[in-house]
């Protein structure tokens, strides 16, 4: 297949203020697509914005052949994608990357959700429904307006628990604290999550919170893994540009091409700044 | 329709190959080093016995691990990179990326880069004794490194010196690689054409900067970067204009080339063969593009043979 596609837009919908779900014909990307693999989306029709955006992969209807993005408008190329229509065409690559593994079916399976992070995690979920395998999902936001998908995360079979760092709604904190608190309390019920073979963890969101739920899971002693972003030039382990810190090398660091061996990476592997 | 033209309606399909400096190109599209890695990068994109050449990602004698993050700006119509030539070693290169490219029939011209002149010297011994190496493009002008790079690309006489050490060291075709960061590139090229140069490879990309005004620093981890894309071509062809015009050498223009027009423009500037570089990342078959291009332009206009093309813009 061709990992080059103009895809039609089949519809665009607003979700909040500056967060749009796109839906877009391509029914090669949406029947090969493994969840947290990522597309590399011509924003422009001309010379500038020039690069293409690294947009994660947030759904797909196999049976309508669309692959759906879920986005948050950070710049210019994000608010040039926003304006796009039923039957407008966009310039796909993909679908590219090392997704995330698809666990055991009788895993404990955690899933820790930051923001915009909710947009690869929940094809991962989307996924998980399909081998019927029940997560229970971290949801965290800003604020309640920021908090996406709640009830058709539930409606997938998943367990959802939120949070919000103003306290609107859910929990009031960091989905790190509320994930923390969470495996505490597991411990004193004598509910073994802590080095359990059989748990795993998939995080997405912002760096600094990445970095916290990585500390978290490697005390607690159960594996993870960890959807990054990085600036990407080509989007297919050219360019260089998008080099991830890692375990490994002489000097303890090695660096790896986010968009060929990532976006995701295992949490142990790594090295945070 | 007349008759006269059915009959001359026999296709003839215009020559495309070119000769760079004794190396022999099918056609005279190329990639510009550090935009097409290796070559297997590109390999689910474009069958890479369709290029003319490749240029690889610029290799240095020891493994190193570039600059940190962020390594990439975009600019108005281009981008700053700060890479810093990560890149395997010159002998893990050896062993382990050129075998592949074996595979093909593909002159391969592998870019070097040292710190010293004798860094550049031993480079071009090892690859002239690895199977599959076709010429050595010599970069003395990578604005992204501490040491050698770009300070041996404005310096005419450093720049014929590491010329000289390349081609003592060599019986390979040898291109240089200049900077356009120089007061007179025709100074340089002319240095590096008298120390024995066999081609050159122009433009290496503008030493640029971005600054984040919502944190208030600097965007590259490395501060300062080089500057490519369609944004700079204008800088290419002027370059190439003035040096085709002082110095007999064979030219590998290169430069913000996303289209076939832009490479033709090269051309007629004087380029024998031309290089896509950041066009790559935003259309992995930008290679394949440009080529059909150039070969309609040649096919439209009645040009049996793409030498015509070369330098015709300094005719007129």
């Amino acid at each position: 297949m061709s990992l080059v596609a103009d895809a039609k837009v089949a519809k665009q919908m607003k979700i909040a203020t500056g967060y749009y779900r796109l839906y877009l014909a391509a029914p090669e990307i949406a029947e090969t697509a493994r969840p947290g693999q990522f597309l590399h989306v011509r924003c422009s029709h001309t010379l500038d914005p020039l690069l293409r955006r690294p947009v994660s992969i947030h759904a797909v209807d196999r049976e309508k052949g669309e692959v759906i993005l879920f986005y948050r408008v950070a710049g210019r190329g994000t608010a040039l994608l926003s304006e796009n229509k039923r039957g407008d065409k966009i310039s796909l690559l993909g679908p590219l990357g090392h997704g995330f593994s698809i666990p055991k079916r009788h895993a404990r399976v955690f899933v820790v959700a930051g923001g915009i992070g909710i947009a690869p995690l929940y094809f991962l979920l989307q996924e998980m429904a399909a081998f019927g395998i029940k997560a229970e999902v971290f949801l965290g936001a800003a604020t309640k307006k920021q908090l996406f998908f709640d009830k058709e995360i539930e409606n997938f079979g998943h367990r959802v628990i939120s949070s919000t760092d103003d306290g609107s709604a859910g929990y009031h904190g960091t989905v790190t604290d509320l994930f923390e608190e969470y495996v505490q309390k597991a411990d004193k019920s004598g509910d073994v999550i802590r080095r359990n073979n059989d748990a795993g963890v998939y995080g997405c969101g912002p760096y600094g919170m990445l970095k916290r739920l990585s500390e978290i899971i490697i005390t607690a002693g159960i594996s993870g893994e960890v959807s990054l972003e990085e600036r990407m030039g080509c989007g297919v382990g050219a360019c260089l540009s998008c080099a991830c810190r890692t375990r490994g090398g002489e000097n303890g660091v090695r660096y790896r091409r986010t968009c060929v061996e990532g976006p995701v990476f295992p949490a142990e592997e790594v090295v945070w700044e | 329709m007349s008759g006269a033209i059915d009959n001359r309606s026999i296709e003839i399909r215009p020559n495309l190959s070119v000769n760079v400096g004794g190396i022999l190109m099918k056609n005279p599209v190329t990639t510009a080093s550090g935009t097409f890695g290796f070559g297997p990068e590109y390999t689910p994109y474009l069958d890479l016995n369709r290029l003319g050449a490749i240029v690889v990602k610029g290799i240095t004698l020891l493994p190193r691990d570039g600059n940190p993050t962020p390594r990439l700006a975009e600019t108005p119509a281009g981008i700053l990179n700060s890479i810093g030539l990560q890149n395997p070693g010159v002998d893990r290169f050896i062993l382990e990326a050129l075998p592949f490219l074996a595979n093909y029939d593909l002159p391969v011209i592998v870019n070097i880069a040292g710190d010293t002149a004798d860094d550049y010297a031993l480079l071009a011994e090892k690859l002239s004794r690895a199977p599959g190496v076709a010429g050595l493009e010599v970069n003395i002008s990578c604005p992204n490194v501490k040491k050698g790079g770009m300070q041996f690309g404005s310096d005419p006489s450093m720049a014929a010196e590491v010329t000289r050490a390349v081609k003592a060291s060599t019986d390979l075709p040898v291109i240089i690689k200049l900077s356009p960061n120089v007061t007179s590139i025709i100074a340089v090229a002319e240095k590096v054409a008298e120390a024995g140069a066999d081609a050159l490879s122009m433009i290496n990309t503008l030493l640029g900067m971005a600054i984040d005004i919502k944190k208030r620093r600097p965007v590259l981890g490395n501060v300062l970067g080089g500057l490519s894309g369609p944004a700079i071509k204008p800088v290419g062809v002027r370059a190439v204009w003035q040096v085709y015009r002082e110095v007999k050498l064979p030219i590998i223009g290169m430069g913000g080339i996303t289209t076939a027009e832009d490479a033709i423009e090269f051309i007629l500037a004087g380029a024998t063969a031309v290089a896509v570089g950041t066009a790559n990342f935003i259309n992995p078959r930008a290679t394949m593009d440009v080529l059909e291009g150039i070969e309609n332009y040649l096919n439209e206009n009645g040009i049996e043979d793409i030498n015509e093309l070369i330098g015709l813009a300094q005719k007129a």
